[in-house]
């Protein structure tokens, strides 16, 4: 008896080791493999690249209207529980503000934090790994320019398991394949710009495709359309099984306008999107429209939530 | 007997009102559905990709102008769910702010049917009536198909 509770204790503690070991963080780029890029941040490029990923969207501070004020604290409602997302101004102890560029780096294309721990998803690194690091570098040196805000907002209220952060390890092995972007297939310099901003900064899938049950996006129906996570509405098929009737100038007056083809305005989450996405050059919304346009139709129109 | 019954309970029902949340869901999205096609119309000519033509816009404002004016009142407590509407709870928890946007919108239609003699006149204060969109529809909408 004695000889097979050792073997069962001995056994636990091994494959608690195992999965302790197999979730364990892994930053993109060390320091010295991030200085040997070479690279330095322009804040005025890095300003479109804060705008094309709408970071103002989930850290501003809410209930004020100023996109540059990131004390963060938006609750986010999921099936998980509630995320708070964090201060990320340049304030020195409850933002960012001690912040290296790896450590940017690390944390939009890797997920992991300068502590060394795990992202939740919630954060779209999931979209923002396929950034280039010279994009990071800019949008490093812009967030630097940007005002100080005291005050950390709430810990993430989630529900067990999804409490034990380290499992994002497991979860991230499973779900993040950490890959960038895939290499560009034969197409303009207008759609390769586009498919960058779409599934780079622009992280649109995040929203636009549906989830498992453990929240991760189902790659196979990516812009598909899916439910708003937080129970308030749909977000619409973006690919020609939705927008057959879309043109793409029609694409670029949404992107620019929020009015549609209908005459209808979009609504809802998609309002400072649009916002953002006046502050880009015409350029780039031409470039997202052309990648939108030319997506092949992937299911059918999402159901209104009634 | 059980005709009568049914009867009976059919008209009680009719009677005290069961069905007019059905109603006014139906009749506010029939307004924003006009309010839609009339702010297409007023769009497409504010940016000059259709050729202005002075009586479809002041028709247009007319029917935003109408809808303004009814379909805030069209948000019984009992109508908050079914008959596809797109409403949000938030439009009950925030009745104030929601009305005085309406508000603002009828008094920003007004003043563009006072103001539009012609093209030029049109697209100065087109914007103005525009912006009042994305206010509501941010809040207070379900993002839809």
């Amino acid at each position: 008896m004695k000889r097979l509770s050792f073997i069962l204790v001995s056994l636990l503690l091994a494959s608690g080791a195992l999965l302790w070991w197999v979730s364990s963080p892994k930053a993109r780029f060390s320091s010295l493999e991030w200085r040997s890029l070479g690279i330095s941040g322009d804040p005025t490029r890095g300003s479109r690249m804060f705008f094309a990923g709408g970071c103002d969207s989930c850290h501003a501070t809410p209930g004020q209207s100023d996109p540059l004020r990131l004390g963060g604290g938006l609750e986010l409602q999921t099936p998980f529980g509630s995320f708070y997302p964090p201060n990320i101004s340049s304030d020195r102890v409850d933002g960012i503000g001690s912040w290296r560029e790896v450590d940017l780096a690390n944390a939009l294309l890797s997920g992991v934090s300068p502590q060394g721990q795990h992202y939740y998803p919630a954060f779209p690194y999931t979209s923002y790994q396929r950034m280039k690091p010279s994009d990071v570098a800019d949008l490093f040196a812009f967030l630097r320019t940007l005002p100080p805000v005291q005050g950390r907002p709430p810990v993430h209220h989630l529900s067990f398991p999804f409490s034990v952060r380290r499992a994002v390890g497991l979860w991230k092995l499973l779900f993040f394949d950490n890959s960038g972007l895939a290499p560009d297939p034969e197409q303009s310099p207008e759609w390769k710009l586009g498919r960058y901003l779409v599934e780079g900064s622009g992280h649109c899938e995040e929203c636009h495709t549906p989830r498992n049950f453990l929240g991760a996006t189902k790659q196979a129906l990516k812009l598909g359309g899916a439910p708003v996570l937080d129970g308030r509405g749909n977000a619409p098929n973006l690919t020609a099984a939705g927008l057959a009737d879309w043109t793409k100038a029609d694409i670029v007056e949404a992107l620019t306008s929020g009015f549609t083809p209908d005459g209808d305005v979009l609504g809802g989450g998609m309002t400072s999107v649009v916002r953002n996405l006046a502050r880009l050059p015409q350029s780039d919304r031409e470039a997202i429209a052309a990648y939108i346009k030319s997506l092949p139709p992937i299911g059918g129109p999402v159901r209104r939530n009634p | 007997m059980k005709r009568l019954a049914t009867v009976a309970v059919l008209s009680m029902l009719g009677i005290s009102g069961a069905f007019p949340a059905a109603d006014a869901i139906a009749q506010r999205r029939a307004l924003m559905h006009d309010d839609g096609i009339a702010a297409k119309k007023l769009f497409d000519m504010a940016k000059g990709t259709v050729p202005f033509n002075l009586a479809v816009v002041q028709a247009s404002l007319k029917t935003l102008a109408t809808g303004a004016e009814k379909t805030p009142l069209l948000f019984p407590d009992d109508s908050k769910t079914g008959g596809g509407t797109a409403a949000l709870p938030a439009i009950w928890e925030n009745k104030a702010d929601f009305d005085a946007r309406f508000a603002k919108f009828n008094k920003d239609v007004a003043e563009a049917i006072a103001k539009t003699k012609d093209e030029a006149s049109f697209k100065a204060i087109a914007p103005q009536v525009f912006e009042n969109c994305s206010g509501c529809h941010e809040r207070y909408k379900a993002k839809s198909n």
